[in-house]
């Protein structure tokens, strides 16, 4: 605390929202808006420099797929017109590709809120962090927690679905929980940071993943390599468009998405929990003069941030894959931290990101198939994205829109 | 308890010390019954330690140890710096008394893993030293943004970025500029990070994941989209051979451990020296740990606190991109998807654990390569310790440092905050 003379106060938003200790949101003069969602900021902040945000990593990512065929360039020297009609017709291809592959039919939809579901619970887990003052890189450990937990739960048990599919969620939450908590703790108690705790807890737990899926008690019977045995039927998320096409993999997991997203609303903006949440956020000397636990509140933040991430996790065990094998959590946990920055680290803003993001996720499967053009891009066009978001003075620089609010801190550093 | 703070009246300890203290004596104590109880009862045979490689000039014997005798020694030796620290403590000097229990712990590991069989000790700590060099320029890079007072979470994308240029350049240029090409690329993302934390005070865990993110999908995108299809001509390139120092090389032990690699090894002895001795002995070097510490002071006292912090940042991201070079010129000769798998995070933690000093940096970057080349040697001696748990050590080890369970890491004090001047 004794860094606290300089730095943080002298930059950030404007002094009248340092100076209180009530969160943004429930203040008075704040637009309807703002009251009915507990969103900061006026609109162009909120809706538009999100979409240039998009908009122009996409025109960058145009730029790369346009650079990166050795052949095309060479054309360029010998015949300028075709070789500018050809990348225009592989740019269209890849990004045709990219829009059907995710909204196109009704297997890109299914696929895009398939991948939507892990990515909307992890960002939920990195937004109510970012909300609480605490930056939880550690959602993909937590997911990875969560999922085996959800996992031992799902063939351990053998009961109807009705008690099944809970009891696995719940073991799923408990599993990111613990996980998410034993930083929190750390922090509270020891002052050590999150952000190197969750890090650190990220690798123990791929680590971890890696060992249990050999151990006997995890591992599928007369396997060499690392793979779980199967969640038992009563375990799995039912899939709801298996009426239309028993390949569509969507399932019941997005319904538990939404539901996470409406109660972290609910915890968020509705309750004192959540009002404290918020408070150490905002202002952490504050309010604990106001008489809050602080302590409590990094706890009771991480442990439910790691309990929406070990969600995530075990929605992708219990819905789409059935069993763990190494990497089970696909790198979404990175992903969420994007994608609560892209959704303003609120739960509508989180699950209207996590769409999208599934969407680049599914459709850059079909890219790939129609135009050859890696899926590999997508991660290059999610880090611009961010890199816009958090830089909104770029956006402002590129289209000249005004009155856009500067970078937010959320890491007060390290040496705390 | 009044009787021993009397007694003790020449430096006046912290509540926080005295438990780390306590801690620390307790711990001595458990590890003692560990390697009584696991290393030591039931474990027969004699452990077969080499001393040297096939191709050293002076061949020291083999090192033969009763397996179970040396674990009770160590036990009791253990149980003995216990009850010092317990009561008398060791005052300047627990940190390296800690690193030597620590020490005896492996080497008690060793013996019974080894026990009744020969195991080439010298090999394993050849590897240790290999193993360590990315982790010991990751941290170095960290070093240098962190000491002044921007946090560097990129360096594993700088690490890849560093090795794919490596790959690509070197390929057509050879391994010289593929190094060029990665200390470049390296520079280049710490620019941007810079450019970001500075100019624009993006969040500066942010902008490293940004960097890790964006690098990961252009290098994989470029090798998927480029480099698959001419491994041939863009994706082999010659790696250094290892070259033995005349003299150093030749002494027993350590000459074959420390002294008979390649180029990058000893740019990693060299810089490692040369950063130490600039950050702590020179006028650059108490400049920037001021703008790290306190920039306000520094810029009323006229240092350019932006110049300060552009330029070490960009030398800390070319120092991650030669060390990002050396995974394919140093050492796989061709680059892969996402090859530094997780490097640049144990940089980070090196630098934590080695408490933001190059040195200190460059002892947990070996400590971390010892455990990684352990686990590499374990499936040599069939035992029944799961390697993961090796893998895992550096991790739980920077938990319990910035914790400050044994041993405190204070990072500089404007660590991660952007500067406004006013």
């Amino acid at each position: 605390m004794s860094d606290e003379n300089d730095g943080p106060e002298t930059d950030g938003p404007a002094p009248e929202e340092r100076a209180t200790v009530e969160p943004a949101g429930n203040g008075p003069g704040r637009g309807h808006w703002a009251r009915i969602t507990g969103a900061e900021g006026d609109w162009r902040s909120l809706v538009l420099v999100p979409v240039l945000a998009v908009f122009t990593a996409l025109v960058i990512g145009a730029i790369i797929i346009a650079v990166s065929d050795i052949e095309l360039l060479g054309l360029w020297g010998e015949d300028a017109g075709e070789a500018f009609r050809q990348t225009l017709a592989r740019i269209g291809d890849a990004y045709g590709g990219l829009f059907t592959g995710a909204f196109g039919s009704v297997r890109g939809i299914s696929e895009t809120l398939t991948w939507a579901t892990p990515l909307i619970l992890a960002g939920l887990s990195v937004a109510i962090g970012f909300r609480a003052g605490l930056f939880n890189i550690g959602a993909e450990g937590q997911m990875l927690m969560g999922g085996m937990l959800a996992l031992v739960v799902g063939f351990q048990l053998n009961l109807t679905i009705w008690l099944h599919l809970p009891l696995a969620l719940l073991g799923g939450f408990i599993g990111g929980a613990i996980w998410g908590g034993i930083p929190g703790w750390l922090r509270a108690r020891t002052g050590a940071h999150e952000v190197i705790t969750t890090i650190m807890f990220n690798w123990i737990a791929i680590r971890f993943v890696d060992y249990a899926l050999k151990t006997p008690f995890i591992q599928r019977e007369g396997r060499p390599d690392r793979i779980s045995k199967d969640v038992l039927e009563s375990a799995r998320l039912p899939k709801l468009l298996e009426w239309i096409d028993p390949q569509l993999r969507l399932n019941a997991g997005i319904i538990v998405a939404l539901l996470a997203a409406w109660a972290v609303y609910w915890l968020l903006f509705r309750s004192t929990v959540g009002f404290e949440f918020r408070a150490v956020g905002a202002n952490p000397d504050g309010a604990k003069y106001a008489g809050m636990n602080v302590t409590r509140s990094y706890i009771m933040v991480m442990a439910v941030a790691g309990g929406l991430g070990g969600l995530a996790g075990s929605t992708q065990i219990l819905g789409v894959l059935g069993n763990a094998t190494p990497g089970f959590s696909a790198n979404l946990g990175f992903d969420a931290i994007a994608l609560a920055l892209l959704g303003r680290s609120h739960p509508f803003g989180v699950v209207l990101a996590g769409i999208l993001f599934g969407a680049l996720r599914a459709g850059g499967q079909q890219m790939q198939v129609a135009s050859d053009v890696g899926i590999d891009l997508i991660l290059v066009i999610q880090a611009l994205i961010v890199v816009f978001i958090a830089a909104p003075e770029l956006i402002r620089a590129i289209f000249r829109v005004k009155a856009v609010k500067g970078a937010e801190q959320i890491t007060r550093g390290w040496a705390t | 308890m009044t009787a021993g703070t009397a007694t003790v009246p020449r430096v006046l300890r912290s509540p926080a010390e005295i438990r780390r203290s306590r801690i620390i004596g307790i711990v001595y104590l458990l590890l003692a019954a560990f390697v009584l109880i696991v290393f030591a009862v039931g474990t027969e045979g004699d452990a077969t330690f080499r001393l040297a490689t096939p191709d050293d000039r002076f061949q020291l014997p083999d090192l033969m140890l009763s397996a179970a005798g040396l674990s009770y020694t160590v036990a009791a030796f253990l149980a003995f710096l216990g009850g010092v620290q317990l009561t008398r403590g060791f005052g300047k000097s627990t940190n390296v008394i800690l690193g030597l229990a620590m020490a005896l712990v492996a080497f008690a590991f060793l013996g019974w893993a080894a026990a009744g069989k020969s195991f080439s000790l010298v090999g394993m700590l050849q590897l240790t030293v290999v193993k360590s060099v990315p982790i010991t320029f990751g941290a170095l890079s960290g070093v240098m943004c962190e000491r002044v007072a921007v946090i560097n979470i990129g360096i594993e994308g700088m690490l890849l970025s560093g090795a794919f240029m490596g790959a690509l350049i070197g390929s057509l240029a050879g391994p010289w500029m593929g190094i060029l090409a990665g200390v470049l690329v390296g520079g280049l993302l710490a620019f941007v990070l810079a450019v970001l934390a500075i100019r624009y005070r993006v969040d500066q865990i942010i902008a490293g994941v940004v960097i890790n993110i964006f690098a990961l999908g252009i290098t994989s995108y470029l090798t998927s989209s480029i480099l698959v299809e001419n491994s041939d001509t863009l994706n082999q390139v010659a790696i250094f051979r290892a070259w033995k120092v005349p003299l150093l090389g030749d002494i027993p032990f350590i000459g074959p451990i420390f002294f008979n690699h390649n180029f990058f090894v000893y740019a990693m002895y060299v810089l490692v020296g040369v950063i130490a001795f600039a950050l702590f002995k020179t006028r650059w070097g108490l400049r920037s740990r001021a703008v790290g510490e306190h920039p306000k002071a520094a810029d009323t006292l006229g240092i350019n606190v932006f110049r300060f912090r552009y330029l070490n940042v960009i030398l800390g991201g070319m120092i991650a991109g030669f060390g990002g070079a050396y995974f394919t010129v140093g050492s796989a000769g061709a680059f892969d998807e996402n090859m530094t798998s997780g490097r640049g995070f144990i940089g980070l933690a090196a630098m934590i654990f080695g408490r933001w000093h190059p040195v200190g940096a460059l002892g947990a970057a070996l400590v971390f390569g010892f455990s990684d080349s352990l686990q590499a040697k374990l499936g040599i001696l069939q035992t029944p310790i799961p390697g993961e748990f090796l893998l895992m050590a550096p991790y739980i080890v920077t938990v319990i440092v910035v914790a400050g369970i044994v041993g405190r890491a204070r990072p500089p004090a404007a660590d991660g905050q952007p500067y406004v001047k006013e």
